[in-house]
């Protein structure tokens, strides 16, 4: 049985506070034997108790004070307990954090890694459970990581923290929970898996070895596992073979792997779990109609979330974010269009 | 101590004239900046500090500029050359040329050079001082962050969640409120209500206020608020009154003429003149002139900045 993803990120924060005495934690309510709410940070505040300051309940200031940290020599992680609570540190964001190298001519950085859960089907109700990674992908300046479950979880936090540039490193809630299903002899269950090269990799995942396939499914953190399952049923029920791309840095946007796989499938939908208007999957179809026109078959579709609040009820929230029948559905209506 | 008894000494009169000499600089500075703006040679946006001046020369006299961090504003030009007396950068750099301090990327109010920081978002800049605060905590290096606010910026809450963390972690830093009266166009009494210094007392924040234009004054009160953080490694939030000759930016100001000049009867450059001899202010004042002369010739003539090409 593999790690659990909260586990092995936990293992990773660890292991990056021995390495470098530069590593600050930062956040709310990080101490032991609470160690944060979502447990990523226990075990921290007792090794290294001059290294992890748990704050007031003050994420402007802190997302402020993690900046000044950093462009003073130190590389801070800071701790957000809520994605949807980043909106609170959006100035320091978006006009300092991703401002600072280029409007200073290129003669500071901003080492901060900023950890985040975001993500719903957990009943948190509309404030607790955005995924609002769209918002920060309209933002030049900084790095925008969300890994899946089947992703090095740990590794690419560590990769994050050595990033000279300020990065947004997205878990999904649901993901913390779940074992951290790292490709074995090329292949993640029943499917095969190749992972990009680098830093911040994308997984392409084929049911046919990488074959002729009907569509590319393009998606990212917590969705993955939704796509997957999508991807098998598809085989199974529908006798249709797709490819499914996880990428784990949205920006810049790793279109790489995605105009790859199109290579091999002339259809993409893309899956994400926020909403539909102005997310992701819209900036990915508009650079993939730019760069690859010729590959597509037929128009990018997106799953998304519907474009509202995450409410609280279980079949409420079911319906309104996206879910496997849904990428079901997205694949077999571009079947019907593209023959 | 050492420090007190620093502060009750008389500066030497080397120190007064470098502190005219200095505020001088700055007044023409802005001056010269308006001007060519007027004339048409200048594109974008300034803010001076034309009256405001004793307060960054008197302040800034305190610190160390090889170790002690300084954030400052939109209204930083002051601040900046009286940290750095560096002319020709934030001339080019206010001007679009090469050689300006931060390419011209940043302009007229985002500075960076050696410990100096300037952003242009109001309150934003004093979390980002106080984890600069914690960084030299951190690091044993015996110095402090500065952050220049005005009162207009008392507006925004990021500065109480900020100075609730800057006492609750011991942090040195200093908070500079210079308190003209003003937010942009809309006075105090529309803007601010309650006692500037009980926001900062409310957090066991040490705090004074000193309304003066006399540079001297200036200098005696931040250098017991720098001794205070400098010994006991905790905040001081230190309030300068003052007043700003210039419009909040360029001709934008409906202030009554008669405001304005009463307020010019206490102008720092005035009030600091019986600190240098006549024939002193003189010698100064044909440096300054040349000094700027000479920096804006250059600056004219060099060259704009080269476009860089799409990286992402």
């Amino acid at each position: 049985m593999s790690m659990r993803c909260g586990q092995a990120l936990n293992a990773a924060l660890h292991e990056i506070f021995e390495r470098d005495e530069r590593v600050y934690l930062i956040g709310e309510d990080l101490l032991d034997p609470y160690g944060g709410a979502f447990k990523i940070s226990q075990g921290l505040s007792t090794r290294w108790p001059d290294r992890v300051l748990t704050t007031p309940v003050s994420e402007a200031s802190i997302f402020g004070v993690s900046a000044g940290l950093a462009l003073r020599g130190y590389r801070p992680i800071l701790e957000v307990m809520f994605g949807d609570f980043v909106t609170l540190g959006l100035d320091q964001v978006v006009n300092g954090i991703a401002k600072f190298r280029a409007m200073f001519d290129e003669r500071v950085t901003v080492p901060l890694v900023v950890r985040t859960p975001m993500g719903g089907r957990r009943g948190y109700g509309p404030t607790h459970s955005q995924s609002l990674e769209k918002l920060l992908v309209g933002v030049p300046g900084i790095t925008v990581v969300a890994p899946s479950e089947c992703h090095d979880v740990g590794a690419l936090l560590a990769e994050a923290v050595d990033d000279d540039e300020p990065v947004f490193f997205i878990e999904n809630k649901l993901m913390y929970g779940r074992p951290n299903r790292r490709p074995e002899g090329g292949r993640v269950d029943e499917l095969a898996c190749v992972e990009g090269e680098g830093r911040y990799p994308a997984l392409t995942f084929s049911g046919n070895g990488f074959g002729r396939a009907e569509a590319t499914l393009v998606t990212y953190g917590g969705m993955l596992p939704v796509a997957l399952d999508a991807a098998t049923q598809l085989i199974l029920e529908h006798e249709v073979f797709t490819e499914v791309v996880a990428l784990s840095r949205l920006l810049p946007l790793d279109l790489e792997p995605v105009l790859d796989s199109l290579g091999r499938t002339g259809m993409l939908v893309t899956v994400e779990e926020g909403t539909l208007t102005g997310g992701v999957g819209a900036e990915i179809a508009a650079r993939v109609q730019a760069e690859a026109w010729s590959d597509l078959n037929g128009p990018v579709v997106r799953v998304a979330a519907r474009d509202g609040i995450v409410p609280s009820a279980r079949s409420l929230e079911d319906d309104a974010l996206p879910g496997v029948e849904d990428v079901i559905a997205a694949v077999t209506a571009l079947e019907r269009v593209g023959g | 101590m050492d420090g007190q008894e620093q502060t009750a000494l008389a500066p030497a009169s080397a120190d007064a004239r470098a502190l005219y000499a200095r505020m001088r600089l700055i007044r023409r500075f802005e001056e010269t900046l308006l001007e060519l703006f007027a004339a048409g040679k200048l594109h974008g946006t300034t803010h001076t500090c034309i009256g405001q001046e004793a307060d960054a020369v008197g302040v800034i006299s305190c610190l160390e500029p090889e170790r002690d961090v300084v954030v400052s504003n939109h209204r930083c030009h002051g601040h900046y050359l009286a940290f750095t007396d560096d002319v020709d950068g934030l001339l080019r750099e206010v001007m679009g040329r090469v050689g300006g301090v931060c390419g011209g990327k940043g302009g007229s109010q985002h500075l960076f050079r050696g410990n100096f920081y300037s952003n242009g978002v109001l309150g934003s800049t004093v979390p980002v001082a106080a984890g600069m605060a914690l960084a030299e905590r951190e690091k044993g290096s015996g110095a402090l962050a500065t952050v220049f606010v005005g009162d207009g910026t008392l507006g925004q809450g990021v500065v109480y969640e900020s100075l609730n963390i800057a006492s609750l972690w011991e942090l040195p830093l200093l908070v500079v409120v210079e308190h003209n009266g003003y937010a942009q166009s809309t006075p105090s009494r529309l803007q601010l209500a309650g006692d500037v210094e009980a926001r900062a007392a409310a957090f066991g924040v040490a705090t004074s206020r000193h309304d003066t234009t006399d540079v001297l004054e200036v200098q005696a009160a931040a250098r017991e608020a720098v001794d205070h953080v400098r010994t006991t490694g905790t905040p001081y939030f230190l309030v300068l009154d003052t007043y700003r000759f210039s419009p909040h930016s360029k001709g934008d100001d409906f202030r009554e003429p008669e405001e304005i000049a009463e307020r010019r009867l206490r102008d720092p450059l005035t009030v600091a003149a019986g600190i240098v001899g006549e024939a002193e202010r003189e010698e100064i004042a044909d440096a300054v002139e040349r000094r700027l002369a000479e920096a804006v010739e250059q600056a004219l003539a060099a060259p704009v900045p080269a476009t860089e090409p799409a990286t992402r």
